[in-house]
């Protein structure tokens, strides 16, 4: 079971707006990007070509290892707006 | 309540907000809990089981009426090599009392929240605070997303990721190595399924811990855990070796599913849920300042958690009920300053909780030291141990005994579990 079909059984409000943000400059500079592989969720993806993080903000089971990962304090990390974000069912 | 106006407001239903929230609530003090989630538990996942002692201490007989899911009376320990396992069963299904119960948080969290309400506590879900109010570094309350709440005290009980204990300056952004990424699946099976697999009674339960096999030489705890009609399965591992080995948790847990003694128990389920949440692991070295003029911190938030027991949810209990009978005095004195505070800090260091996280305070760091040993040399050798005792061929005892004592020796066992048995020893003695 991949990743995709692990997130595909979670409910999720999604939301237009991205709770996460980053700075691409400073990921562009940044040799071990531990975010792309460490987030249960795998959110983050650098695009080699545009040079910009990918973040699919939607699938974010909101656990916050990634702002802690990131020793570049590169991740503005915000719980999603109320209402929006995972819901858990069998926690 | 009046004018956004109470006593005391609790941030985070989850089980430390909650004790807290209900005793105060009945000494007759006006509390507001407010809840991130839709309902109290949407946010929240553990593995896991609540411990019946400390949680009847709160809700009395709590598991006549409460959506329990099994009492724990089996509990294994599952030592996994690359392919194979040895599994050390405890079975104490003739005690009469209830040890433990596996719960789901979404269900137990929200009957949590019920009887608080029905004792008094005005409850507020959908309701994420955004920053705690001050006033020339004077706490006054909250700031939601939509208004502002004022209480003479505030309890932060947001949980491992607390960002509001961060914004008021009482603790720093965690370190890599003071948390451990959790992920676990819920998989489907029907009832009697689950209870033949595991070796349990109609409506008796299992908890297991496992070491090994794909999570051997790391900090890596894993988990199974029997519910009604489903079993959870999953594992933590320090987010220090996730990035220093480049793991992806969920390739991690696909692993660990796959391995031949664990599939077994999972064979035919179908996975109905998959989840992540961190586990504040740093213990007493990494506790924030609990307490300042107006405001306490309970449960995850304050690091409350005994790692080497898995367990969580009842200190976070007993920290806010501490937490609320400290608030009580208070306002009862009409002084909510540190000074009057710092008797919640007392109260912690005199209660199970300082104790049991001191005495654990160097424990991970040691573990870690001796990961290898035990969680492969362990395993493997309790695997040709029981080789020696199955298999029977033309090879005399004698030199079997003979080969399995020099692995032993050669292995450095021995030498290698001084340590360990030392360790343990000063754990018992040590004041
Ligand atoms: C995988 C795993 C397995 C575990 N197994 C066990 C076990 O078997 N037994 C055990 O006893 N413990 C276990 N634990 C630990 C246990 O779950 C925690 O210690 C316990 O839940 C802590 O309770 P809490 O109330 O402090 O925090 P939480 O349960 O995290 O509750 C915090 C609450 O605050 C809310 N919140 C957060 N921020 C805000 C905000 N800004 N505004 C409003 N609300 C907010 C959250 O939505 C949440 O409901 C496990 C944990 C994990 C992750
Ligand atoms: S670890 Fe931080 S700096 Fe590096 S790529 Fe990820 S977000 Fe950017
Ligand atoms: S909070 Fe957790 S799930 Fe969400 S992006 Fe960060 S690491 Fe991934």
């Amino acid at each position: 079971m991949n990743i995709d079909e692990k997130l595909a059984l979670l409910k999720f409000n999604k939301s237009n707006e991205s709770h996460l943000s980053v700075d691409n400059d400073i990921c562009m500079r940044c040799s071990e990007k531990f975010c792309t592989y460490i987030c249960p969720a795998n959110v983050y993806e650098w695009n080699d070509k545009k040079c910009i993080m990918t973040i699919r903000y939607e699938n974010c089971l909101e656990c916050g290892a990634c702002k802690i990962a990131c020793e570049k304090k590169n991740i503005k990390w915000e719980y999603p707006k109320t209402e929006y974000g995972v819901k858990f069912k069998n926690g | 309540m009046n004018d956004n106006k109470t006593e005391v407001i609790v941030i985070g239903a989850g089980p430390a907000g909650v004790s807290c929230a209900i005793t105060l609530a009945r000494a007759g003090k006006k509390v507001l809990l407010v809840e991130r989630g839709d309902n109290a538990g949407d946010k929240n996942m553990f593995g896991g089981c609540i411990y019946a002692k400390q949680t009847a201490v709160i809700f009395p007989k709590f598991w006549e009426t409460a959506p329990i899911e099994r009492p724990v009376n089996n509990q294994k320990i599952f030592m996994l090599t690359d392919f194979n396992s040895t599994i050390i069963e405890n079975n104490n299904s003739s005690k009469a009392a209830y040890k433990a119960f596996t719960v789901n948080r979404s269900k137990w969290d929200r009957w949590c929240v019920e009887q608080a309400e029905k004792e008094g506590v005005y409850y507020a879900p959908k309701t994420c605070v955004k920053e705690i109010l001050t006033e020339n570094g004077k706490i006054l309350g909250i700031k939601t997303e939509y208004e502002n709440f004022y209480s003479d005290i505030v309890i932060i009980a947001d949980g491992v990721n607390s960002k509001l204990a961060k914004q008021l300056g009482l603790r720093n952004e965690h370190k890599d190595t003071d948390v451990t990424v959790n992920v676990k699946e819920v998989i489907k099976l029907p009832k009697n399924v689950i209870e033949d697999r595991f070796n349990i009674a109609d409506d008796e339960g299992c908890a297991c811990k496992i070491i090994g096999g794909p999570l051997k030489n790391s900090l890596a705890l894993g988990f199974m855990f029997t519910n009604k009609e489903t079993i959870t399965l999953g594992f933590g591992i320090g987010l220090d070796e996730l990035k220093e080995k480049k793991i992806k948790p969920y390739e991690l847990l696909e692993d660990l599913k796959s391995h031949p003694s664990i599939q077994r128990y999972i064979k035919d389920g179908v996975s109905i849920e998959y989840s992540a949440h961190l586990i504040p692991e740093g213990g007493f070295n990494s506790m924030p300042k609990i307490y300042d003029n107006r405001v306490m911190i309970i449960g995850d938030a304050a690091m409350l958690v005994d790692n080497i027991h898995m367990e969580g949810t009842n200190l976070a209990m007993l920290s806010g009920k501490l937490a609320a009978e400290t608030a009580i005095f208070a306002l009862e004195k009409g002084d909510c300053s540190a000074s009057v505070l710092a008797l919640y800090y007392k109260k912690l260091k005199n209660s199970i909780i300082l104790k049991d996280l001191k005495t654990h305070k160097d424990t991970i760091p040691f573990i870690k030291k001796h990961i290898n040993t035990i969680t492969d040399l362990y395993p493997n050798l309790a695997e040709q141990f029981f080789d020696v005792l199955t298999i029977a061929d033309e090879i005399p005892k004698r030199a079997k005994y003979r080969r399995f004592v020099s692995t032993v020796l050669r292995s450095g066992v021995i030498q290698k579990s001084i340590p360990l048995g030392i360790f343990a020893m000063e754990r018992c003695i040590k004041k």
